[in-house]
């Protein structure tokens, strides 16, 4: 690690008062539902860790990501724990071009073997590899020389999680999430499209304290961040339980703050922070702002049919298939229908020619 | 896939395929299959009112077994009117209703709603027990009565559970409600349930065929 500097000297140098400091420990503590107890902890390891070497590898991606965690947290502290690291190489951020940048993600990497965190955003094509290249290395040989000595990988946002949007039908570059080519390190997936900075600067916190990864739901996301869905903890609920449901974005429901799903509001069947960490500092989240959730942390979310359509609706195909069914099953029930009057009339026919 | 993906998705466009399929099958094939012809003279110019009068009559219980039905009568008709307040007037199924038809109707309050699907389960269980504990019942009853009472119980249950996100996350108490109802629906041509395309219809024949004759249904 070339700066080996603490991150609380880190934070002392920077003007962050231990008031701050502790304040910010508090929160961390609380959001990963940590006890009040472990606050010490979580501030005692944080201003004695050392600045951790973290390698973050942009690769089809929007650069979301890396957006909303540059433009949300500054000046807030979180985002000077986030300066804290040693972020050695984001071709999007780092000065160095070219040569220089590939080298220094070279060295970081050789001087911190074993000891740093690689970030990932935006999916891996394997179906070209010639899709998406750095510095002429394929996205799955950078991803697999870079994982190779990590300590863990955070894959940031829904592209490096699920394969997001790439990934979505037809998906013609053959994305794949992280997890789908690294199956030998521990992958911590935080999800969204993008995330909510404050969850990835946690997930680092909760990294620095304890030196593992924190509690994961089924999907490889922290529980708690993703522990509990959009609906549970939305505002609107209790007009969800009463029936009062917004019919368009500009009618009386939506202007009372009605329930979004008949929308199309993905809130029921999407686990994220969004309700309770907000955006933008904590001050609203798209449901604040009078849209539905779309779901963009779940896998697959691009794939739902559409933003606007309701949960229940379904996604039942056409109507012309339907029509086409029951075509067919009135035909071959009037074909049953005859053949059941022809075998009788063969019957009756053979009765009376027996004269019986 | 996710279980929920698979529920809104190929499960529900098969089911709904074999379930219209199904139907339109069974109605076809019913109502034009061969009927013994009629030799004798009719007794009236037209039998079509004694059709409709005996849709209506057999719709009330014989007057004369009136106390011994009474129960299984009146409980039936609270029953499909708890099931249909339910099924058509709760907001996610006009949602469902909506994009097929494309139209909707006004939806009824949840708390209606919750009601209507607690008195439409529990009768139909009430009805599901004495079915299985009455000697005469449950000798003329096989196994399309008890399958048809289990795949409408089912979806019942599995809605109200979905709607008070009890018991499992809401995605999966969904994803469990749709199958369900895909179960009914894929259920439904082939057995018993089909009395809800035929019931009418039946009574209707019943009625015509007697008054043609001069007999009152």
């Amino acid at each position: 690690m070339r700066d080996r500097q603490t991150l609380g000297q880190f934070l002392k140098e920077s003007g962050v008062s231990r008031r701050g400091f502790l304040k910010y420990c508090s929160a961390t503590a609380s959001l990963m539902a940590l006890p009040p107890s472990a606050v010490g902890q979580v501030a005692e390891a944080l201003a004695s860790a050392r600045r951790p070497s973290v390698v973050w590898l942009s690769f089809q991606e929007c650069t979301g990501c890396t957006e909303s965690l540059t433009r949300s947290h500054a000046p807030t502290v979180e985002s000077l724990i986030f300066d804290g690291i040693s972020l050695d190489y984001h071709h999007t951020l780092q000065a160095a071009s070219g040569t220089g940048a590939e080298e220094a993600r070279i060295a970081a990497m050789e001087e911190n073997s074993g000891d740093y965190i690689l970030v990932v955003d935006g999916s891996i094509p394997v179906g070209n590899p010639a899709y998406s290249t750095i510095a002429g290395i394929s996205n799955l040989d950078m991803l697999q020389e870079s994982a190779k000595n990590a300590a863990a990988i955070v894959a940031v946002g829904t592209c490096a999680a699920f394969g997001g949007i790439p990934h979505a039908s037809p998906n013609p570059t053959g994305a794949v999430a992280v997890s789908d080519i690294i199956t030998d390190k521990p992958i911590i997936n935080v999800s969204g499209c993008p995330p909510i900075p404050v969850v990835i600067t946690g997930v680092l916190a909760y990294y620095l304290t304890f030196g593992n990864i924190p509690e994961l739901d089924d999907l490889g996301r922290p529980t708690a961040f993703f522990g509990q869905n959009i609906h549970d903890r939305c505002y609107r609920r209790p007009f969800y339980e009463r029936g009062q449901f917004a019919k368009t974005f500009d009618d009386e429901g939506a202007r009372k703050g009605w329930c979004l799903y008949e929308l199309g509001c993905k809130g029921p069947t999407t686990y994220n922070a969004c309700a309770t960490l907000k955006w933008n500092e904590g001050t609203s989240f798209p449901i604040g702002s009078g849209h539905g959730c779309l779901g963009c942390s779940e896998p697959d979310f691009w794939d739902q049919g559409s933003f606007y359509r309701p949960i229940a609706a379904g996604m039942w195909g056409s109507r012309e298939a339907l029509l086409g069914a029951a075509a067919a099953g009135a035909v071959i029930g009037a074909g049953a229908a005859m053949a059941a009057r022809a075998r009788k009339k063969k019957a009756d026919k053979k009765q009376e020619a027996s004269g019986t | 896939m996710s279980l929920l993906e698979f529920a809104r998705g190929p499960a529900l466009q098969w089911s709904l395929i074999i379930f219209v399929f199904g139907v339109l099958w069974r109605i076809a094939g019913t109502m034009l299959i061969a009927s013994r012809k009629d030799l004798s003279k009719p007794r009236r110019q037209s039998a079509v009112r004694d059709g409709l009068l005996t849709i209506a009559t057999r719709s009330l219980p014989e007057h004369q077994f009136e106390k011994k039905i009474r129960f299984q009568h009146y409980t039936g008709y609270a029953w499909h009117v708890a099931l249909f307040i339910s099924v058509l007037f709760f907001a996610p199924h006009i949602l469902f209703f909506e994009s097929v038809l494309g139209f909707g109707w006004p939806h009824l309050p949840n708390d209606i709603i919750l009601v209507t699907g607690a008195i439409a389960l529990a009768i139909l269980l009430a009805l599901l027990i004495r079915r299985g504990m009455h000697p005469v019942l449950r000798l003329i009853s096989n196994a399309d009565d008890y399958i048809s009472i289990v795949v409408v119980i089912v979806p019942i249950i599995t809605g109200i559970l979905a709607f008070a996100h009890i018991g499992a996350r809401y995605e999966t108490l969904l994803a469990i409600h749709f199958l369900s109802v895909e179960a009914m629906l894929i259920w439904f041509p082939f057995g018993k349930l089909m009395h809800t395309a035929l019931t009418f219809p039946s009574r209707y024949e019943a009625g015509a065929s007697y008054g043609r004759r001069g007999v009152k249904a």
